[in-house]
């Protein structure tokens, strides 16, 4: 921290953006910490959604607009509901784990972070035009399109044309992740002989509320129909 | 996941979360719309298909839990999740086998029609529709399966 404040120090006139970018960043710190500390799981579900809000509101000020969309909707959004639900299938407080057991994680987590800190002096400066990103073929689609697809957004054409087969090959996995939580747990949460127990209670595959919910439901479940 | 039916326990016999049914019965059908003006204005403007989809699901998800699953269900069938999810695949890969027949490679949209530049107006929007109706099922359908587990929750239970 102490060096960005250096650099930005020296500069007369300290842009505003530098300083959102700050304070953006101190809360992303300190809600991690909170995350980290935390042992109500709603409170955690709760401060992740806080963490992509404002992670998309950074990614805002970097310019990646359509990142920060995609953050707020999904990771703000729907992956805070999902996390909800399925947290409600599990214990609403998370149980300590013990000093001993947390040394080999502590010790993975400096590495990766020393490695990481090691390969930040390698990066590119933030809109350098001689980075990867700026040079070769970025520069080729950036000055193609105009002419090609004709459509103003850039990153709409990169993904669904210069780069169809990556759009294709993300669709085919958002299929094959909503194919395998469907083959495990069922359309209707009824794939038999399941059972959670939530804060004590117990709950399986015929007393869950949704055991009965629809016919198409007793229709797919093969041991309902060899229950009538 | 409340019942909306079920007033006997609380000692005003009201619904107690009536201010949150009227504001998103108001902010559900915007919400929708948003997710298609975001689908549609892809090409000119931040979004597409994969954001529209979320916030297309997020509506039915919004739904589900201040109505109740039973009434989600009833609204976007989970009949449907299984014929969209791999529409939504078809279509995209079906658009690349599509300019296969034209004469054209996998995904060459230019040959959708006469001039390239419009050839691959129709093809991105093609493919963006099949992203929307894949993300959108699947996001409803991860919601479904893990939702039609859930105990009944009471407000005191958090």
């Amino acid at each position: 921290m102490s060096l960005i404040f250096a650099a930005a120090a020296d500069v007369p006139f300290v842009p505003p953006l530098i300083l959102i970018d700050i304070f953006l960043l101190s809360i992303l710190v300190v809600v991690a910490v909170a995350i980290v500390r935390m042992r109500s799981l709603f409170g955690v579900v709760m401060l992740q959604g806080v963490y992509s809000l404002v992670s998309a509101a950074w990614f805002v000020t970097l310019d990646a607009v359509d990142v920060a969309f995609t953050e707020a909707a999904v990771g703000a959004g729907v992956s805070t509901v999902l996390m909800l639900s399925a947290m409600l299938l599990a214990d609403r407080k998370s149980t300590p784990v013990p000093m001993r057991r947390q040394f080999g994680a502590l010790a993975v987590v400096v590495l990766a972070g020393a490695a990481m800190l090691y390969a930040v002096g390698d990066m590119p400066a933030f809109g350098d035009v001689n980075s990867p990103a700026n040079a070769y073929v970025g520069m080729d689609f950036m000055a193609k399109t105009a002419e090609e697809i004709k459509i103003p957004n850039v990153v709409t054409a990169v993904l669904g044309s210069y780069r169809g087969y990556d759009t294709f090959g993300e669709v085919v996995v958002i299929f094959s992740a909503g194919l395998g939580v469907l083959l495990l747990l069922g359309l209707n949460g009824n794939s038999g002989g399941w059972v959670a127990r939530p804060n004590g209670q117990m709950l399986n595959d015929h007393s869950a509320p949704s055991a009965a919910l629809s016919d198409s439901n007793v229709a797919e479940d093969p041991q309902a129909e060899d229950a009538q | 996941m409340s019942d909306p039916q079920n007033t006997s326990d609380n000692p005003l016999g009201r619904d107690p979360h009536v201010l949150l049914r009227v504001i998103s019965k108001f902010l559900i059908p915007l919400i929708a719309l948003f997710a298609f003006y975001v689908q549609f204005h892809g090409d000119y403007g931040p979004g597409g298909g994969f954001q529209a989809g979320v916030i297309l699901a997020a509506s039915v998800i919004l739904y589900a839990l201040v109505f109740g699953l039973a009434e989600a269900k009833r609204a976007f069938p989970p009949r449907l999740i299984r014929y969209g999810m791999t529409l939504g695949v078809l279509l995209y890969g079906g658009t690349g086998v599509v300019n296969f027949i034209l004469g054209g490679e996998f995904l060459n949209y230019s040959t959708l029609a006469s001039d390239a530049a419009t050839g691959q107006h129709y093809g991105i929007l093609a493919i963006e529709l099949g992203v929307l109706t894949t993300v959108t099922t699947v996001m409803i359908a991860i919601f479904y399966a893990f939702g039609s587990r859930q105990p009944e929750t009471s407000d005191e239970d958090w």
